[in-house]
């Protein structure tokens, strides 16, 4: 076990949220065709409720934060916030389109010490990239920004959604990645707006395509460990966590709405109304996701994939039980191994259902992996 | 002998968890937990305190350790750190660099 896990099986047992995922706006300047957020602001904190979220976070004890959106730098004070979590700080990771940075931008975000920028781009065609973005130009810009903050010497990651639009271009993706020496990561995830329009979910990659991403040894590594069928699971399966959702990670809208993860719409409290170490501490929403172990899900306890299944309990909840099966983490282990799962043979589905059409489905693929080295770590001082 | 004065650097994040300061470099993404011990020595890592005045006055105190033996263990602790560019170290005071959003 890593330093890093060590710490964050520490933070499990102090009931510490170690990690957050902080929105700060909804606003956006591009309009992705597979945005599931809804750009007008309805109210969203002004600066002082932020930083006052922020010193909460702090003193809850949370050390990874990653500010996101929408677009961050929307936010005219997004520089002001950054400012402030770093006096606190947090080890911090910033989710941007990169259109607005330039290189003040780009200096003042390395003067402050963030971590790492992410960045999407979706094609290293600037047809495909505009025509999801629906902003002319973006891609160039987005480029531009990228050079300057390498310049500043940030570590730069694009993230890579792929879905029917851009499904050609990932290798295109990654081999820019790699000319411009930024990690890469693929990251294939449309969910419904959280109108609950499903429509974006024609967007969604065909099942039949993910055999082809899971044997690609750059996005996966060892294709032969990453595929491999599943092992019986063990009683540390039956007995542990969905994921850290709720146990050692955290989501907070723009409005001050707490949830489990961005990907898990339980709203558990909102801190304009609560403080954070309440919310986290004393909600039923949040026991009630603690409460779930391997054994307690229904149909997947007792699947042969219970143990390597990427199940995401947010998506779960949002197909209607979050102690249910996640139909698209179903499709993910069945291309992966060839193996159907246990909800699959109980809907008596030969194939998953977003190939045979059978009704509309998420597509959520987890970052496959990181194309650079996880933290160096040294043995305690 | 020059005083050594150290200074926490700006480009890490830091929380306590559990008794334990974790630190992360945000230049090469070392990541360290500090003991009781090297938690006391970062905390008073103002730039402005010498090295042998936080051993004797913060350290030797509070974990009844012979102020040679823990100077040498601090001497260790700061090269390591400083290597990492965790902290800064001079042998003069140093200043508090202000961000400026």
């Amino acid at each position: 076990m890593n330093l890093i896990e060590q710490m964050n099986d520490k933070a499990l047992a102090l009931g510490v949220p170690l990690s957050a995922h902080f929105d700060v706006t909804y606003r956006c300047n591009e309009r992705c065709v597979h945005c599931y957020l809804d750009h007008d602001d309805h109210g969203e904190m002004t600066t002082d409720e932020i930083k006052s979220v922020l010193d909460q976070l702090a003193d809850a004890g949370t050390f990874f934060l990653s500010l996101s959106g929408g677009e961050v730098f929307m936010r005219r004070d997004f520089l002001e916030i950054v400012a402030h979590a770093r006096r606190l700080l947090f080890n911090l990771k910033v989710k941007t389109n990169a259109v607005m940075i330039r290189e003040p931008e780009a200096q003042k975000l390395r003067a402050l010490g963030v971590e790492q920028i992410q960045i999407s781009i979706y094609s290293h065609r600037p047809e495909v990239h505009d025509a999801i973005t629906k902003l002319p130009g973006s891609l160039k810009r987005t480029l531009q920004a990228i050079r300057f903050l390498k310049a500043q010497g940030l570590k730069v990651s694009v993230a890579n959604v792929l879905m029917t639009e851009n499904l050609s271009d990932h290798k295109g993706v990654q081999a820019l990645a790699r000319e411009m020496g930024v990690q890469y990561q693929i990251d294939p995830t449309v969910t419904p707006k959280m109108d609950g329009d499903h429509s974006i979910l024609n967007l969604r990659i065909p099942g039949t395509i993910l055999p082809e991403v899971f044997h690609d040894e750059t996005l996966v590594g060892n294709v032969e460990e990453f595929c491999a069928p599943p092992q019986a699971p063990g009683e540390d399966v039956m007995d542990g966590l969905p994921c850290s959702a709720g146990h050692t990670a955290l989501y907070i809208s723009p409005y001050g709405d707490v949830y489990p993860c961005v990907q898990f719409p339980l709203s558990c409290g909102n801190v304009r109304q609560q403080r954070l170490i309440d919310i986290w501490k004393s909600s039923p929403e949040f026991h009630q996701v603690r409460s779930i172990r391997g054994r307690d899900l229904h149909t997947c306890s007792g699947c042969g994939h219970v143990g390597s299944c990427t199940r995401c309990p947010g998506l779960a909840f949002m197909e209607g039980d979050m102690r249910g099966p996640s139909t698209a983490d179903c499709e993910k282990s069945f291309y992966r191994t060839g193996i159907p799962s246990a909800n699959m043979k109980k809907n008596g589905w030969t194939v998953p259902p977003s190939h045979a059409q059978a009704q509309p489905i998420l597509v959520q693929i987890h970052p496959l992996r990181v194309e650079s080295p996880a933290p160096k770590e040294l043995a305690t001082l | 002998m020059a005083e050594t004065y150290i200074a926490r650097s700006t480009a890490i994040a830091a929380r306590m968890l559990g008794g334990e300061m974790m630190v992360m470099s945000a230049l090469d993404s070392t990541f360290f937990t500090l003991d009781e011990v090297a938690t006391v020595i970062w905390q008073a890592a103002d730039g402005k305190t010498p090295l042998d005045r936080i051993v004797t006055e913060k350290v030797c105190p509070e974990f009844d350790v012979a102020p040679d033996v823990a100077f040498n263990d601090a001497e260790e602790f700061v090269r390591e750190l400083s290597q990492h560019g965790i902290l800064l170290v001079s042998d003069h005071p140093i200043a508090e660099k202000q961000d400026n959003a």
